[in-house]
């Protein structure tokens, strides 16, 4: 039996032990924030947080996860209050499709934690995530506007 | 593909309710359809609802596939509603089948798909009439209501003013009244382009909350009662069969339920199938189970007839184009005219097939129980998705029912059927619903690629270096594959004559070479238009340095700075202005500071092209370093789209255009060896991460008074040759092979 938190609740999972986080997520917890796109941890868009670390859940089997704590996009807000990153990518209306968003905001918010004042040089060394539409521009804007909000409201 | 049409009759097509105190307007079902208790309380084809607490909700008709049609549709609508955009919520409209022409069933055209850019001017006129209905119900409500005539009344915002009295009353207040009124016969007078307040103001996207929260809106997301999931092992060669399959162990996998064999179509044989892969599918309790099960199949497979390798095939086009092609236009007598030019220029450019690749993989719901039939996709063309599944279904057209959700990515892929049709076969052979879906791996073996080619021009200048003769030969693969009767659409998918600089030199040739392929092409963000667009602004840069003229100088020498509509027999047609171009290419240049000296390793290049009726220009900033590698720094766009419904999503779009050809232009190719894609995920198809990005899009719109036009796939033909072009200027080298990738290096 693996015992693990997604977004504060408890799951015990006694299934195949070699099910990817991603598809407990999706089809078991019915978390359908977290996105697949390649299987393979090459495009980002099912990254969550692993105590406290961006993962993606695509290549963590839920057997490697007995006690640990897992945060979505769906319990990336806390109080009912969105997380600055989702503010920022709200006020700079990043997404076109928005498939690969909530991969890249779980991505920014780890990310930012590390850099808290990024420049685009630390972006570009550690921001990943694909995105085919090619929302780039707003994304880096949308991250250093996060910075921005994360720091005035300490 | 017209979105909103209303014609011939409006009030066919335009219905009335009241529901719950407040005025709905919607599109019906037409007879034969399903009921509309179907779609739950009713609201089947919303246009528009007006709660009596005010709140405002717009149906949007279009697939959502990242183009903001969910934002820009629904403003058309509420520009003439005259409510508060910002607090309008939006929803996607289901997809509606009817009775068309003499009864005859068809999906009818109120939703419909994303495709040719071609939303906003397909929805302009009929959902700003939609709007107007809706508020000229709640003006003859207000009217009773203050008992004064409907021209004593203005609207502002959501409140209907009596200026004469003083007296107001808000949209949900008079929306129960407005629902009893009827509407007007004939077209209903629409706002001037000056008085637009929502029109042309920058909107900011409707559905970002719900995607920043990961609200389960994507085909991907959803569920069915009591679907089993499905995975299909497809054929690994192009046009291969299962020659035997051992599925013992992946029957005795526990939640295994069903192994269904997905047949390929044979020469002759349906249409409607679509090409499929030949395959084997598992259908499971669990998407896991299902997974691990397919991996548990033995397969035996029989390679295709051909066992075909893109590099020969590439050798081969390249000695075709030494011999003659079909010549399939001729202006003027290009022969004679080659024969007297003082100077002539010659190059040749390769474009690969590159994939679609939308971040969210294939993946469909199908329900084929008797005449009992839904689906749920993700799909650009949901009328195709219909009428296939209905064949396939063998039941009438119009109970099909089709719910249309947001699409994690479209560039053209999903104009294919292909996964519904296959989960529609899953879902009929076993009898039960079925969610399929698909890995990144079969998404990017079994895509409709963008056709690859090999462009060869040629120019012809005089003593003053006016161009005189221009040829374009071009030996490519076509977008039409396996079409029935398709031997002249196979240039014409790939070659536009009247494109620029067609009808602008007095003596010009387009020759064809088809090059076969087994690998299945289709349209791909702005078919046609990347690859020429890539051929055509490289070369006119090539024959601008060999003639020693500025490349933007011989630029507006060919467009001319006159304002004329000359011929434009294709897409975005019947015209296009050379004139608008000029305009739109000036505005890059001037904003971009061209002509300016530029420090060394610094590059500048430009480009441009008339896709689908907007006109895009570009200047591409390159730094080049000494090792050959290289960073786009800054592109100044301007574009000519005629009226700027959302100028957000129009940025929006260049944004994004901008980065997504970069994407294609530095690193991506499909290859073929073997008659097996070599290409299988994103380890080995190399999209481009936010590294290499452009951060510096300086977009500027022009606004001409030219009629609405799309923004979707515009922005995408001039950006590789604007990349190219810059190298060139960087470097003196040029590069003639796309994708880029490291070019400069060697």
């Amino acid at each position: 039996m693996i015992s693990f938190a997604v977004n504060g609740s408890t799951h015990n999972f006694d299934g195949d032990e070699d099910m990817p986080l991603l598809w407990f997520l999706r089809e078991d917890a019915q978390l359908k924030g977290t996105k697949f796109g390649c299987g393979i941890a090459q495009c980002g868009a099912c990254t969550v947080h692993v105590d406290g670390e961006a993962m993606r859940s695509c290549s963590i089997p839920v057997g490697s996860l007995n006690g640990a704590r897992v945060t979505t996009i769906e319990g990336l807000a806390e109080n009912g209050a969105l997380h600055p990153v989702q503010r920022a990518w709200l006020e700079e209306d990043v997404p076109q499709c928005g498939y690969c968003q909530a991969g890249q905001i779980m991505a920014a918010a780890e990310f930012l934690q590390n850099y808290p004042e990024p420049t685009d040089h630390d972006i570009d060394d550690n921001i990943t995530n694909l995105c085919r539409c090619g929302t780039y521009v707003r994304i880096r804007r949308a991250i250093h506007r996060a910075a921005q909000l994360m720091k005035a409201e300490g | 593909m017209a979105v909103f049409d209303l014609s011939p009759d409006r009030r066919t097509f335009l219905k009335v309710s009241a529901v719950g105190g407040g005025l709905m307007i919607f599109a019906p079902q037409l007879s034969g359809a399903k009921p509309a208790e179907a779609e739950g309380d009713g609201q089947i084809g919303l246009y528009v609802k007006i709660n009596s607490d005010n709140s405002v909700i717009i149906g949007s008709p279009g697939s959502e596939i990242g183009q903001g049609t969910q934002t820009s549709l629904p403003m058309l609508v509420a520009e003439e509603l005259d409510v508060d955009f910002a607090a309008v919520e939006t929803e996607l409209m289901p997809f509606l089948t009817g009775a068309g022409e003499n009864g005859r069933p068809q999906q009818l055209a109120f939703t419909s798909g994303a495709g040719g850019s071609d939303a906003i001017w397909g929805s302009y006129d009929g959902a700003r009439q939609a709007g107007a209905a809706a508020r000229h119900l709640i003006l003859r409500a207000a009217a009773r209501r203050f008992d004064v005539p409907v021209a004593a009344l203005s609207t502002e915002k959501g409140t209907v003013r009596h200026a004469a009295s003083g007296r107001s009353l808000t949209y949900g207040e008079l929306a129960a009244d407005a629902a009893r009124e009827s509407l007007p016969e004939g077209e209903l007078p629409l706002k001037e382009r000056r008085d637009h307040t929502i029109i042309g103001k920058p909107q900011k996207h409707k559905d970002v909350r719900a995607i920043v929260t990961g609200e389960p809106r994507f085909g991907i997301d959803q569920d069915y009662p009591g679907a089993l999931h499905a995975v299909i092992a497809r054929s690994p060669y192009l046009d291969g069969r299962v020659r035997n399959v051992d599925d013992s162990a992946a029957r005795a996998m526990p939640g295994v339920r069903h192994i269904v064999a997905i047949a390929r179509p044979g020469p002759g044989e349906n249409p409607a199938l679509n090409n499929l892969a030949a395959g084997v599918a598992v259908v499971a309790d669990s998407l896991w189970i299902a997974m691990k099960a397919r991996d548990a199949l033995r397969i035996d497979w029989a390679p295709g007839p051909v066992r075909e390798d893109s590099r020969a095939e590439y050798a081969k086009a390249y000695e075709a184009l030494k011999g003659r092609g079909q010549v399939v236009h001729e202006d003027g007598a290009f022969d004679r005219a080659l024969d007297q030019a003082a100077q002539v220029v010659e190059a040749q450019y390769e474009v690969p097939l590159v994939s679609h690749s939308p971040l969210e993989p294939q993946n469909c719901i199908a329900d084929i129980r008797g005449d009992c039939v839904t689906i749920i996709a993700p799909t650009q063309s949901p009328g195709r998705a219909a009428r296939l599944v209905a064949e396939i279904a063998g039941v009438d057209p119009l109970s099909v029912e089709v719910r249309v959700v947001r699409c994690g990515g479209g560039f053209g892929r999903r104009l294919y059927q292909d996964p519904v049709v296959e989960a529609a076969l899953i879902s009929k052979a076993i009898g039960k619903p079925v969610k399929l879906q698909w890995s990144r791996e079969d998404d990017m073996a079994h895509d409709f690629y963008r056709p690859g080619g090999i462009h060869h021009m040629i120019a012809g200048l005089d003593g003053n270096g006016r161009v005189t003769a221009w040829a374009h030969r071009l030996a490519s693969h076509s977008r039409i594959f396996r079409e029935a009767d398709a031997a002249e659409g196979f240039w014409r998918s790939e070659l536009v004559p009247d494109d620029f600089p067609g009808q602008l030199i007095p003596n010009y040739r387009m020759e064809y070479f088809y090059l076969p392929s087994a690998a299945p092409r289709g349209f791909w963000r702005a078919p046609i238009s990347t690859s020429n667009a890539f051929a055509v602004q490289s070369f006119v840069d090539e024959v601008a340095a060999a003639s020693g003229q500025d490349p933007l100088g011989l630029r507006l020498a060919l467009l001319g700075d006159q304002m004329r509509d000359i011929r434009y027999d294709n897409h975005g047609g019947p015209n296009w202005n050379p004139g608008r171009m000029a305009n739109v290419v000036k505005k890059a240049a001037a904003e971009a500071g061209w002509g300016e000296n530029l420090p060394g390793g610094k590059g500048r290049g430009l480009a441009f092209h008339f896709t689908f009726g907007t006109y895009v220009a570009q200047i591409a900033d390159v730094t080049v370093q000494s090792n050959g590698s290289f960073k786009v720094e800054r592109v100044v766009a301007a574009a000519d789209c005629g009226i700027p419904v959302n100028p957000n999503g129009i940025r929006a779009q260049m944004e994004g255009g901008v980065n997504d050809a970069l994407s294609t232009a530095l690193g991506q190719e499909i290859t073929i060896r073997d008659g097996q894609v070599e290409q299988a995920n994103f380890d080995t198809y190399d999209m481009m991460r936010i590294d290499r990005s452009v951060a510096n899009v300086d977009m500027h719109i022009v606004e001409s008074g030219g009629p609405v036009r799309g923004m979707g796939e515009p922005p995408v033909p001039p950006l590789a040759p604007a990349v190219t072009n810059a190298l060139f200027n960087a470097t003196g080298k040029r590069i003639r092979k796309l994708p880029i990738r490291d070019q400069l290096r060697s």
